[in-house]
């Protein structure tokens, strides 16, 4: 175990290394460093004191370096169009990002393990056919289109809920949260729905294909020999074997809904880093796309990372794959 | 491999422990009435973006063929000149018929483009990493795990959003995205096929490496990587509609499906809806289509191996 988490902790570090030279590289040695990171309405005293700062007069590997040590420090240069450093500014954004992910991904579960229960129990049955193929429909609408699908019901035809914005925040622990007002509720209802449907889908199929597996298993029939009540053996050895692939994809969807939150956001008009990003990629402000890439880079190692360990201390079997190679 | 292969996509990739199924051959697949309404479904969209664009009523990119002065009419509406709008007009006055033809053969061009060329690169990269091995093999799978660490949406958006829009730029950060899913599969096919008699007697028999790889590996392991690619079909187009979107997809002059939702996003508020549901609607009858012949595809293919 030791020399597994050893292994992928060197992997990880590997990982942003060669990210950041090749945001690097794009940044600073294919196009013109000047252009990119200086704004355009700079003047000309102003460029030449931005080539000093940055040290573009100084060799590549100079200044890959300077970046890499600038990086490490947190520092990813500053916005151009909100002047101040952009990391602080993604920071900014994260809890509303967090917020919505992790009611998706909860709704997801609460909605996709029963439905998928049900579907891998009966797998013949033509309700399970129903949810298995709806799961497919779920998968197939686009983010953006169902989103805006969502406003077009029940904010344009019916008014039950508001288009965009996050609504009346509280503040706990420095962060403004929406969950716990009203009105910050009612906001968050289309955005989380509209990111937790693939999810739901996602969670469905994965439920009920483990399901239906485990339901043929010998422990199954043991139990049932056993005289154990079937909703026992549902919830003490069927559930309970199925939830290691589930905790997992968990894991990784985590990671999944931040990239989706992307789209959500900007339909929503929910202040998330997603909706940064791409206002971002608009108004060219570039050292903002950068610290992202950079960011949310670090953030996918280490969801990466904690998968890969929680899988390991799940399956043995990942430890006899070590052993043997 | 230091890490256990985790389901590139979880959506359809097939559980890790095998159980006996009921058999699932090609012909009663057919008869099942989803799977041939699907495929009715997806032949009919697929022949609407490639041919009917020669019958639309109208050229959308063409400006003479179209007044302003019809803008944003609900369906159903008449121009000036006796055309009737039968899904409205978008803000330019252009009628939405045509306009989802052509953007649903914008769609399918990119996805379609966009598949061949990762399948290609991704096959030959499997085939390589499994002929070669040892620190190739390895090389290139870390490569591989690599892109698929990180989701496909947020490595083309951040692609596009270096390079710039356009169709060829749009299909490169699909390829750059989807490759390494076709280089996994393959490489695990390939591997299962090089281990049986035949490649030994192919070997013994002297043939050389480019033929054994390509004559005997290929086509006997291409079977698993052709049922993935019914659903990447599916993914690349959804990309390529959400990067459209999102603003980095296509450019304005080509609009594909993805973007015409999004030219009717600011009217959605006021209740114009036909401008984004109708070419939405078209989008979700061809990915939905797809990913069920996909996945009624890969099911079958499952039960015949087993």
């Amino acid at each position: 175990m030791g020399t597994f988490v050893l292994q992928r902790l060197l992997q990880s570090i590997g990982v942003l290394l060669a990210v950041s030279l090749v945001v690097f590289l794009a940044v600073y040695a294919i196009g013109d460093p000047v252009e990119l990171l200086v704004s355009q309405e700079a003047t000309e005293l102003e460029r030449d004191r931005m080539i000093q700062i940055l040290g573009l007069d100084r060799p590549i590997w100079e200044q890959y370096l300077t970046f890499l040590g600038n990086a490490l420090r947190g520092d990813l240069g500053q916005s151009f169009v909100h002047g101040e450093p952009a990391i602080q500014l993604i920071v900014s954004r994260m809890p509303a990002t967090f917020e919505l992910v992790f009611f998706a991904l909860l709704l997801a579960c609460l909605v996709g393990i029963p439905l998928g229960l049900v579907a891998g129990l009966h797998s013949d049955s033509r309700t399970s056919r129903i949810i298995m193929t709806g799961s497919i429909l779920g998968y197939s609408l686009p983010n953006f289109w169902k989103g805006m699908m969502l406003i077009l019901l029940l904010s344009v035809w019916v008014h039950w809920l508001p288009t965009s914005g996050r609504g009346e925040t509280v503040t706990v622990l420095g962060v403004p949260l929406s969950f716990l007002t009203l009105d910050g509720i009612r906001h968050l209802v289309m955005p989380v729905l509209n990111l937790s449907i693939p999810n739901m889908a996602l969670m469905t199929r994965l439920t009920a294909s483990g399901a239906a597996e485990a339901r043929l298993q010998d422990y199954v029939r043991f139990a049932r020999a056993k005289g154990v009540r079937p909703q026992g053996i549902v919830r003490r050895h069927i559930l309970r074997n199925i939830l290691i692939p589930i905790v997992t994809v968990v894991g990784v969807e985590f990671g999944q809904l931040i990239a989706f939150s992307t789209i959500t956001e900007t339909v929503f008009a929910w202040p998330g880093m997603g909706k940064l990003l791409i206002t971002s990629i608009y108004r060219l402000d570039r050292p903002v796309v950068v610290a992202y890439i950079m960011m949310i880079t670090f953030l996918f190692v280490i969801i990466n990372l904690t998968v890969d360990l929680i899988y390991a201390a799940l399956d043995p079997r990942v430890k006899l794959m070590e052993r043997a190679s | 491999m230091s890490r256990p292969e985790r389901p590139v996509d979880p959506m359809f990739v097939p559980p890790l422990v095998k159980t006996p199924r009921r058999s699932f051959n090609l012909q009663r697949l057919k008869r099942r009435p989803s799977m041939r309404s699907a495929v009715i479904a997806l032949a009919v969209v697929i022949a609407a973006g490639l041919l009917l664009p020669l019958l639309a009523p109208q050229d959308p990119y063409d400006l003479n063929s179209f007044s302003v002065m019809d803008n944003r009419l609900p369906p159903g509406e008449r121009s000036m000149d006796g055309l009737t709008f039968w899904l409205g007009t978008d803000s330019q006055g252009r009628d939405m018929v045509s306009a989802i033809l052509f953007g649903l053969r914008v769609s399918l061009l990119v996805g379609l483009t966009a598949t061949a060329i990762a399948l290609t690169i991704g096959v030959t990269v499997g085939l390589f990493a499994v002929n070669f091995g040892g620190k190739i093999d390895a090389l290139l799978m870390r490569l591989v795990d690599f892109i698929l660490g990180f989701p496909s949406i947020l490595v083309a958006l951040v692609l596009l959003a270096v390079m710039g829009r356009g169709v060829d730029k749009v299909v490169f950060a699909i390829v750059a995205v989807q490759w390494a899913i076709y280089a996994r599969i393959m490489r695990a096919a390939a591997l299962v096929e090089r281990r049986k008699e035949y490649v030994e007697a192919a070997q013994n028999l002297g043939y050389s490496n480019g033929r054994i790889m390509f004559r005997h590996l290929l086509p006997n392991s291409i079977g698993a990587v052709l049922v993935v690619a019914t659903i990447q079909v599916a993914h690349a187009i959804t990309l390529e509609a959400t990067l459209s979107f999102l603003g980095v997809g296509v450019p304005v002059t080509r609009p594909s499906l993805g973007l015409l939702v999004a030219n009717g996003f600011e009217f959605l508020l006021s209740g114009e809806y036909w401008i984004s549901v109708f070419p939405g609607l078209a989008l979700v009858v061809l990915i939905f289509s797809l990913n069920l012949v996909g996945d009624r595809m890969r099911r079958a293919f499952e039960a015949r191996r087993a």
